[in-house]
């Protein structure tokens, strides 16, 4: 009866360690001083009814980037244990708090590691993706909600229901996946891994990958079917652009993951032999589905990126995109040949000689657009009068890393190369300037762009840069050493290094570049905490902070809930460019039709993620609960059809009165 | 016009807009689903060799079995095809009866899918014997399980519109299932060609 209720959990799996009690006591204190901060503001009714039941993609957008800030502070602590762990345990010097060398025990490093690598993709850098692409594209395309707001904040929570998966062992206790960050067969199946580590890792991103899934398709409808009068898909905005593309690969690729992760359940629950070594099984499979999924995903990450960019320097260089059409087609480029290339992650699985080279040839081949779109973005600088506020510091810092990382990446794609440095720092630090350097950079910079838009205020230019000027160097001296050790041979997941290898002071030279991004980052709080303090004073009161041009800029800052009281007209590729060079006329004001707030969207993820923590556990009970919660509320949801509202034109007079009187 | 004439217009406007968008978001969803089915059957191609001790192909299927569940599948098909005629000409009781077997003929297949499995089961080839059971079960199983969805879903909409009538919005998730039922028909022919019919070959 209590294996039917709780499953395999038991007291002794709560935790006991000393760092997952300090995650524990972390959150614990976290969620205490959160419920007595609303308690005491009396904020609890103005949380749910505002935030959490909102179908409003612009808080959800801004709920995504909250969560994701936070997943990145988490995700940063777990690079500066890995970090400071490879310089404690360097040499012969005695572990200290229980472990061999350094301070961390082999296991616990690797748990560290695949933590560090899931929740930075998966819960930083696509949360904050999220967000970006909530926040603006309804607005870029001159639509007043998405397709289907409801799923949009299904999504929400999905993602957020993967994000409290990865976080529970520090609740619930056991360990998290040593395996990985893609927990690669052999390693993550039952005979290797019979903890319940893998088990997390399984269902936090299955259920965060639903919720993505149920985006990408969102998104992509959108889009499509949903662009102001007058927009065709030529006239789209360049960030609008590049979302569909990163979007269209979402639903193209989440679906390989979601039944890859399915088929590694099946063998772990079922006693299935889909990548175990015996019975026929065949591990090499879970490495190319799972890379036919993992390549493209990075440029899901760096995709839309490329759209931030585009809009960025168009607006600071002051003049329009050079070459869309171009532009356009080597993101296209880039998007398609995403997919012909996932077999360079193993190039040493034995493939031969004529699989290897054309795999290598393919990834060569992406630096083609890539370049393209590099010199597009020089040539709309040339002979622009730039205006060096602070997004275009980000863009400046990311031509430099990702040329530098991109060249990496196309020494890497030559098999013999590969052959040397796979699996080495060189490798990983390769895919950090690629993620950091390119990805997170743009979404800095998109941050601060939009930012106004947002709020209503400029977040502080001078911090900003201070920060910039921080990260760039931090990112330069903890990186560059790394691809000096993977060409002297230091593998990834090292957590201890002998002393005859005479590396541990180019890891000492890491470190202090982690120790400088540490100081960037804490600029960055400083600059939002100054920035909010000052707020007056940045006030953007015409809704056109940077003299934009496209349709985000044609709306109040922060914008009304229905983006516009009347849809924008569009006749070039610069719509809000052509609307302020014209007279503004009387508008009349129509009724609008707007998605009513729903909590369904919580209470669905709230059983989906009962669900899978039961099924980590094997508890049978919870896991029936879960499911049946979880579709019953599917279906009450599908077979209501009162959600939706009227607001009068009457009314929307008022609120527009009220947001431009400001001014 | 009156002002109620164009607010009727309005309101069929935004619907068709709404139609327009929800049928076309699912098949996208439909697209996406197809890719997991496009997973299944590679793992299947890659599988089906690795017997390991265990049965083939040629030993455990039966092929006058299994076009049976195709004739049966291909006919609810074509019933739920008269059943969308039914639901445009607004005829509520020839919808009833083409649903009707459609979901009996669908129920059919899934016994008998069901009664394949408890053999292979009970000969002790089950999922564990090998991979090519493995994936075999998996790929069998997952449109199995579309199929009761589809079945659980077709019988919702039709105690809803026993209830309310062909409103908008049950035309709208009948449409939606019409077009589920006939992808899983496209995905079971595939299983019959690349599982049954080659594996029996």
């Amino acid at each position: 009866m209590e294996k039917f209720i709780l499953g395999n959990l038991t007291w002794s799996s709560l935790p006991h360690e000393w760092f997952t009690l300090g995650g524990t006591g972390a959150f614990i204190a976290l969620t205490i001083g959160v419920i007595a901060l609303l308690t005491y503001l009396k904020r609890w009714k103005w949380l749910w009814k505002e935030w959490l039941t909102s179908t409003d993609p612009k808080k959800i957008g801004v709920m995504y980037i909250i969560v994701a800030f936070l997943m990145f502070l988490r995700g940063g602590l777990d690079a500066v244990m890995i970090w400071s762990q490879q310089i404690l345990g360097a040499g012969n010097s005695p572990g200290f708090l229980g472990a061999t060398h350094g301070y961390l025990s082999a296991d616990h490093f690797q748990q560290i590691f695949t933590a560090h690598g899931d929740i930075m993709v998966f819960f930083v850098t696509m949360g904050f993706l999220f967000g970006l692409i909530n926040l603006i594209v309804p607005l870029q395309i001159g639509a007043r909600d998405l397709a289907f707001p409801f799923l949009n904040s299904l999504g929400f929570w999905l993602y957020l229901a993967g994000v409290v998966m990865i976080n529970m062992f520090f609740v619930l206790g056991g360990e998290f996946a040593p395996t990985g960050w893609l927990a690669v067969a052999p390693l993550s199946e039952l005979q290797f891994n019979p903890g319940v580590g893998v088990d997390y890792w399984i269902w936090s991103l299955q259920i965060s990958g639903l919720g993505t899934l149920i985006g990408g398709i969102n998104f992509v409808v959108t889009i499509l079917k949903m662009r102001a009068p007058g927009m065709t898909l030529m006239r789209m905005p360049m960030f609008t652009w590049a979302s569909l593309m990163g979007m269209m690969l979402v639903i193209s690729i989440f679906p390989i993951l979601a039944m890859t992760i399915i088929l590694l359940t099946m063998d772990r629950f079922f006693g299935m032999h889909f990548f175990t070594l015996d019975n026929g099984g065949n591990a090499m499979m879970y490495w190319n589905l799972i890379w036919m999924w993992g390549h493209p995903e990075v440029y899901v990450l760096i995709i839309p990126v490329f759209g931030i960019y585009s809009e960025i320097v168009s607006t600071f260089a002051q003049k329009k995109v050079f070459g869309y059409t171009s532009l356009l087609i080597a993101v296209g480029a880039i998007t398609v040949l995403s997919f012909s290339v996932w077999l360079h992650h193993f190039f040493t699985m034995g493939a031969g000689a004529d699989v290897n080279a054309f795999f290598g040839i393919m990834t060569m081949f992406i630096a083609i657009p890539t370049g393209v779109q590099i010199i597009n973005w020089l040539f709309t600088m040339f002979r622009g009068r730039i205006i060096f506020a602070s997004p275009i510091y980000w863009f400046f810092g990311f031509v430099s890393t990702f040329t530098f990382g991109g060249m990496a990446g196309v020494l890497m794609a030559l098999p013999p190369v590969d052959f040397q440095v796979h699996n080495s720092l060189f490798l990983v630090a390769h895919f950090h300037t690629m993620i950091v350097g390119g990805a997170l950079f743009g979404i800095f910079a998109g941050f601060t762009y939009w930012f106004p838009k947002v709020f209503g205020f400029k977040l502080n230019e001078r911090i900003g840069k201070w920060a910039f000027w921080t990260w760039l160097v931090g990112f330069f001296v903890s990186f560059v050493p790394l691809y000096i050790l993977g060409m002297m041979g230091a593998t990834r997941r090292l957590d201890h290094i002998d002393a005859s290898t005479g590396w541990q002071y180019l890891f000492m030279v890491s470190l202090v570049g982690v120790i400088i991004i540490m100081i960037a980052v804490g600029l960055q709080i400083l600059q939002l905490i100054v920035s909010i303090i000052q707020r007056k004073q940045n006030q953007d009161l015409t809704g056109d902070p940077w003299n934009g041009r496209s349709l985000e800029w044609a709306t109040a800052s922060p914008p009304p809930f229905y983006n516009f009281a009347v849809i924008p007209p569009v006749h070039s590729r610069e719509a809000f460019w052509d609307i302020k060079k014209e007279k503004v006329k009387k508008v009349k004001y129509e009724d609008i039709e707007l998605p009513k707030n729903t909590a369904m969207g919580i209470y669905i993820s709230g059983f989906v993620f009962l669900f899978g923590l039961a099924m980590v556990w094997h508890a049978t009970l919870f896991a029936i609960i879960g499911l049946v919660g979880a579709i019953g509320c599917v279906i009450l949801r599908t077979f209501d059809d009162n959600t939706e509202y009227i607001l009068t034109a009457a009314e929307v007079e008022k609120i527009e009165k009220k947001v431009w009187d400001k001014s | 016009m009156t002002k109620s004439t164009i607010q009727t217009h309005h309101k069929d406007h935004q619907e068709a807009i709404t139609s327009d968008k929800t049928v076309f978001g699912f098949w996208v969803y439909l697209m996406t689903d197809l890719l997991m089915f496009a997973v299944l059957f590679a793992a299947y191609s890659v599988l089906h060799g690795n017997i390991f001790d265990g049965p083939g192909g040629r030993e455990i299927f039966n092929l006058p079995f299994a076009l049976s569940e195709t004739l049966i599948l291909l006919t609810s098909s074509f019933t739920c095809g008269l059943a969308i005629l039914a639901v445009r000409q607004n005829n509520k009781n020839q919808v009833f009866l083409w649903f009707g077997i459609t979901f009996l003929l669908g129920l059919s297949f899934l016994g008998l899918e069901l009664s394949e499995f408890s053999k292979l089961v009970k000969e002790g080839n089950t999922w564990q014997r090998s991979a090519f059971l493995s994936s075999f079960f998996t790929l069998v199983a997952t449109h199995g399980l579309h199929i009761t969805v589809g079945l659980f879903w077709l019988s919702l909409c039709m105690i809803k519109m026993k209830t309310q009538g062909l409103t908008k919005g049950i035309t709208r998730k009948l449409t939606l299932f019409s077009l589920f039922w006939h992808f899983l028909d496209i995905v079971w022919i595939f299983i019959f060609t690349i599982v049954y019919l080659m594996g029996a070959l």
